[in-house]
């Protein structure tokens, strides 16, 4: 294991952001970002909310665009150019805080559109796929149900299989379990958990420190567009450096 | 306005120091080469056009005097005119010319139910003992008789107050008998509901022009011999009629949007059926659908020009006629404008005020 | 009620008496009540209605239709002269709302589309210019509207000899617009079939392309190959045809144009007036449609990887048009309702005709029966189709 960690650290990193700037109008949401993920690396990202840890994660798919600075996924820097943006948006799959489901599609027609339409897979090898990552997030009962009719819990984990079925190298997650009821986010962190076990590269905003405690290499956070501190989780949560950290954790962990 | 904001922007590395105004404009006009084209293209075509409106509507025009002046600067100016020389008949058409005076009144007293009804402070129980006053006084004055005014058949009515009379009585009149189609398309009686649902689908199939034909060659057959009713009444009848279906639906749309906590709270109390209606579930509801309300009664106004085609002389009508004098023939074009511009600041102000009330209402709802 | 309580077998009792406060009971004698004063009501008005056509001796029944009509009809699709029957002339109303009513269906669909495409545009002069259009055409009278056009024709446009040229070939005058049309050539059938055989070519090539792409993945560019076989067989035949590139072009000949395609003053007015009127309404659907899809979603797509394209045919279009096509298709109703304004400016469709009918025969019921019954029948069954359609596409939901 330890082998394999070492070996890591020496290669490219999988996801880069060098000085990455970016306004709203005249808001400055994100200050000099300077991040790295390397693969198989799980990051947790938090922060109070509008601290600009949403927009980061959206700018590596280029849902946001950025002003100033380098991003670059997977060996390919992140520009205007349409090619790149479809091969990075390829490779990385995201999960939404409010699933965006297709509504008027049933789950296995979901699952199966982004594989069929863009990486023009057969329409029979894409419903096998389908299956198998149903079966893995526990729900292939519900192949043929309207995502409308589903609950929470259950949406989330067909949106997670969605970009599984993608095949992808790394998947970002913006707070997958902000909009599920209590009872719900567990079997969602369940599967995010056994996910990470899998050795799949994570970069994910919540506030589930549970889950970050569980699985995370690295905790990352963000207040007012800026990482103010990066640590592995067992000092970020004992020993936090920052006095922002130290507020925010107070007031995370004593609800 | 905007330039004292551009000191902070000086902090941000990367970032251009602009003023607001320059920025506005380039994200919103130029923001890549097509825009950018596409805003010409579009600035040009649009000071051309407003140049020649203001050359032909204002500059060139011909506002005071005698048709002749007015054809002398034909298709390069406007006729206005028309109006000082007409206005008197395109107001109140054929209503005699000394009691004029009573129409213009009673205009008057439906601008203040108007401006009444739109503030919300006075949306209480008054609010329909003022509307009868209101229309009590305007009857009086439209037809005298009584304290010393001249009696005026409804044949010599006209002009604009026509229109607000067709198209006012015809949304309050229609209002009740909306409300009940509207509860009894909604019954568990299927003899009831299937009327209502046959008579709604029925006025909503057909153009109302039909019902205004029906109105007024089709009604003299139905009553009993002998009994005549003239034709304001039997187009204000129509206008009723289909006003009711259209409103109807609208309010059915109120019932439905209702959560079903309410009704089942009303049934848990022990409220009888219109005990429930009354109390609960028509104030809330009603209040849900004031805006489509408020669209029904702009379309219902608008649509109120069609009595022209059955003879009776609303402000249309009367403009048509004004411009069939055969002095001044040939400046419909002119005469039609001027006229959409009074249908233009009703509606416009109505539907103004329908979308403020939504907004409001909404805001409330959130809170 | 009451006393059913009090016995140890109440509730029997209660169901066997009839009183006013058993629902049931009272469901019925509500009922009762209002289908028996309905009938009564409908009753009186046919008896008085009998009795005023017997005393006014007014024929009734359809025998008039086969009579001869004996006016004349500004303009007919199929030929029609006053000799024919009040049947064929009501036949010629018919043809002639739906000549107008389709055609402005069509029209205003393309012209509401990109209004309401332009009011959510990012420029900002072409989102103000189409809101300025849509807030003038719901807010004006379409009758007034209507009068404008028709008196810009009648007034404002010059006579033939002066007619305006806006464009080579197509005049405006107050006769009317004149377009100039292909010359008649034995071809044009033939590229009419070929266009169908295009089109059906098309179905197929649609067919064949999913199912190849369900076994091999591969993808097809279905739309362009589908609107190159509908343009691209027409062509090949008239190339066939010898090309033939003539025209009917409209001249003047003495005090009026001669060739080319007529639209008549009535005609044009009423098309341009439905047309404008109704894309400012469309135009608003079609915004509201667009905005209707959640941003999430378009987000979502974009994530998964899902190009401009895809993205529109599969996941937004799919949405928006639900949103979309129920209130579309209450405005084609509308304007093939509002088409009957024809009769204020002299255009003669159904109305109109009927209109003539029933005071040249005094036949006013059968008259009106024939424009409801028109106009029913084809809302009826549009509504019809629409709860249908409503059923099939909503949204499963728990």
């Amino acid at each position: 294991m330890s082998a394999v960690k070492a070996a890591q650290t020496t290669e490219a990193p999988m996801i880069e952001l060098k000085k990455l700037n970016k306004w709203y109008g005249e808001f400055h949401v994100l200050k000099n970002i300077d991040f790295e993920c390397r693969k198989g690396q799980k990051i947790v990202v938090c922060g109070p909310s509008g601290s600009g840890k949403s927009t980061m994660i959206r700018c590596i798919n280029r849902l946001e665009e950025h002003q100033t600075g380098d991003l670059i996924v997977d060996g390919i820097e992140l520009t205007n150019d349409i090619k790149n943006i479809e091969a990075i948006r390829r490779e990385v799959g995201m999960v939404f805080q409010h699933f965006n489901l297709f509504p008027h599609l049933t789950v296995l027609e979901n699952l199966t559109l982004a594989p069929i339409w863009v990486r023009k897979v057969p329409k029979k090898e894409a419903e096998e796929t389908a299956m198998h990552f149903l079966k893995r997030v526990r729900i292939p009962e519900q192949a043929n149900k309207y995502p409308g009719q589903l609950s929470g819990g259950q949406q989330q984990r067909v949106a997670i299989a969605r970009s599984l079925c993608m095949k992808p190298k790394i998947m970002l997650f913006d707070e997958p379990t902000s909009a599920l009821d209590p009872e719900m986010v567990k079997e969602v962190l369940d599967t995010m958990i056994e996910l990470a076990r899998e050795g799949m590269t994570m970069i994910c905003v919540t506030h589930e420190m549970g889950f970050a405690k569980a699985v995370a290499d690295k905790v990352v956070f963000m207040d007012k567009g800026e990482i103010v501190e990066a640590n592995e989780p067992e000092p970020f949560f004992s020993n936090p450096q920052n006095e922002r950290t130290k507020l925010f954790l107070s007031q995370i962990l004593n609800h | 306005m905007a330039n004292g904001h551009a000191a902070v922007m000086g902090g941000n590395a990367g970032r251009p120091t602009e003023s607001k105004a320059v920025q506005w404009i380039r994200a919103n006009l130029f923001s890549s080469w097509w825009n950018t084209a596409l805003s010409l293209v579009l600035l040009y075509l649009l000071g051309k056009f407003l140049f020649w409106f203001v050359g032909w509507g204002v500059t060139n025009a011909i506002w005071y005097g005698a048709a002749t002046e007015c054809r002398a600067v034909k298709g390069i100016g406007a006729c206005w005119a028309v109006f000082p020389e007409k206005w008197r008949f395109i107001l109140f058409a054929t209503y005699p010319y000394e009691d004029q005076w009573r129409p213009a009144l009673s205009c008057l007293i439906f601008f203040f139910l108007y401006a009444y009804s739109a503030l919300r402070r006075n949306w209480n129980t008054r609010l329909p003992a003022v509307w009868i006053g209101g229309l009590l006084a305007i009857a009086v004055l439209m037809w005298g008789g009584i304290l010393g005014l001249a009696f005026v058949p409804q044949e010599r009515w006209g002009g604009l107050v026509l229109t607000l009379i067709l198209s006012t009585f015809g949304i309050a009149l229609a209002f009740p008998l909306a409300i009940l189609l509207a509860l009894g398309r909604r019954s568990h009686m299927p003899a009831i509901k299937s009327l209502c649902v046959v008579y709604i689908e029925l006025i909503r199939g057909v153009p109302l022009i039909s019902l205004l034909f029906m109105a007024s060659v089709m009604f003299p057959l139905f009553l009993p011999e002998g009994i005549t009713i003239d034709k304001l009444l039997r187009a204000q009848i129509a206008i009723i009629g289909f006003a009711g279906a259209y409103l109807a639906e609208v309010v059915r749309g109120g019932l439905q949007a209702l959560p079903k906590g309410q009704y089942e709270a009303a049934d848990a109390l022990g409220l009888s059926y219109w005990q429930a209606t009354r109390m609960i579930i028509l104030p809330q509801a009603l209040r849900l659908v004031i805006p489509p309300m408020v669209n029904t009664f702009i379309g219902l106004f608008k649509d109120t020009s069609l009595v022209l085609i059955i003879g009776l002389l609303d402000i249309l009508n009367a403009a048509k006629t004004a411009v069939s004098d055969p002095a001044w023939r040939g400046f419909g074009p002119d005469v039609y404008f001027g006229v959409s511009l009074i249908y233009f600041v009703f509606c416009f102000a109505m539907s103004k005020y329908s979308q403020r009330i939504e907004g409001e209402l909404n805001k409330s709802k959130h809170r | 009620m009451a006393v059913s309580s009090a016995g140890s077998g109440g509730r029997r009792g209660s169901s066997m008496r009839l009183s006013l406060n058993d629902p049931t009971f009272r469901a019925i004698f509500w009922q009762i009540a209002v289908i028996g004063g309905f009938v009564l009501i409908v009753w009186w008005l046919i008896s008085n209605t009998l009795h005023n056509l017997e005393v006014r001796a007014i024929a009734t029944g359809w025998n008039f239709l086969s009579r001869e009509a004996g006016f004349a009809i500004g303009e007919s699709i199929i030929p029609f002269e006053p000799e024919n029957t009040y049947s064929r002339a009501l036949l010629v109303g018919i043809l002639n709302t739906l000549r107008v009513s389709i055609i402005g269906i069509v029209l205003a669909t393309i012209l509401g589309t990109f209004v309401g495409i332009g009011r959510l545009s990012k420029n900002w002069l072409v989102s103000r210019i189409c809101s300025v259009y849509v807030e003038f055409m719901r807010n004006l009278p379409l009758l007034v509207q209507l009068f404008f056009w028709w008196a810009m024709f009648q007034d404002a446009f010059p006579g033939p000899r002066q007619a305006l040229q806006p464009v080579p070939g197509v005049f405006f005058s107050n006769r009317g617009i004149k377009i100039p049309i292909p010359a008649e050539h034995w071809v044009h059938g033939w590229m009419a079939a070929a266009c169908i055989v295009g089109i059906v070519a098309g179905v197929f090539v649609r067919r064949w392309a999913r199912a190849r792409q369900a076994t091999t993945g591969q993808q097809f560019p279905v739309f362009w190959a589908s609107v190159g076989l509908a343009l691209g067989l027409p062509f090949v035949v008239w190339l066939f045809g010898g090309a033939p590139v003539a025209m009917d072009w409209p001249a003047l000949r003495g005090f009026n144009f001669q060739g080319g395609l007529t639209l008549t003053p009535e005609y044009a007015a009423l098309l341009v007036g439905l047309v404008t009127y109704t894309g400012g309404f469309i135009a608003e659907i079609v915004r509201a449609g667009i905005l209707a899809v959640p941003h999430g979603q378009t987000e979502a797509a974009a994530a998964l990887g899902l190009r401009k394209g895809p993205m529109l045919q599969l996941v937004i279009l799919p949405q928006a048009l639900r949103v979309i096509i129920p209130p579309m298709t209450s405005q084609f109703l509308n304007l093939t309702k509002n088409s009957s304004l024809a009769v204020a400016i002299g255009y003669p469709d159904l109305v109109s005709i009927a209109n003539t009918t029933l005071n040249q025969t005094g036949q006013a019921i059968e008259g009106i029966a024939v424009i409801m019954g028109a106009y029913l029948t084809v809302s009826l069954s549009i509504s019809v189709f629409m709860n249908w359609y409503n059923k099939r596409i909503a949204f499963k939901e728990r």
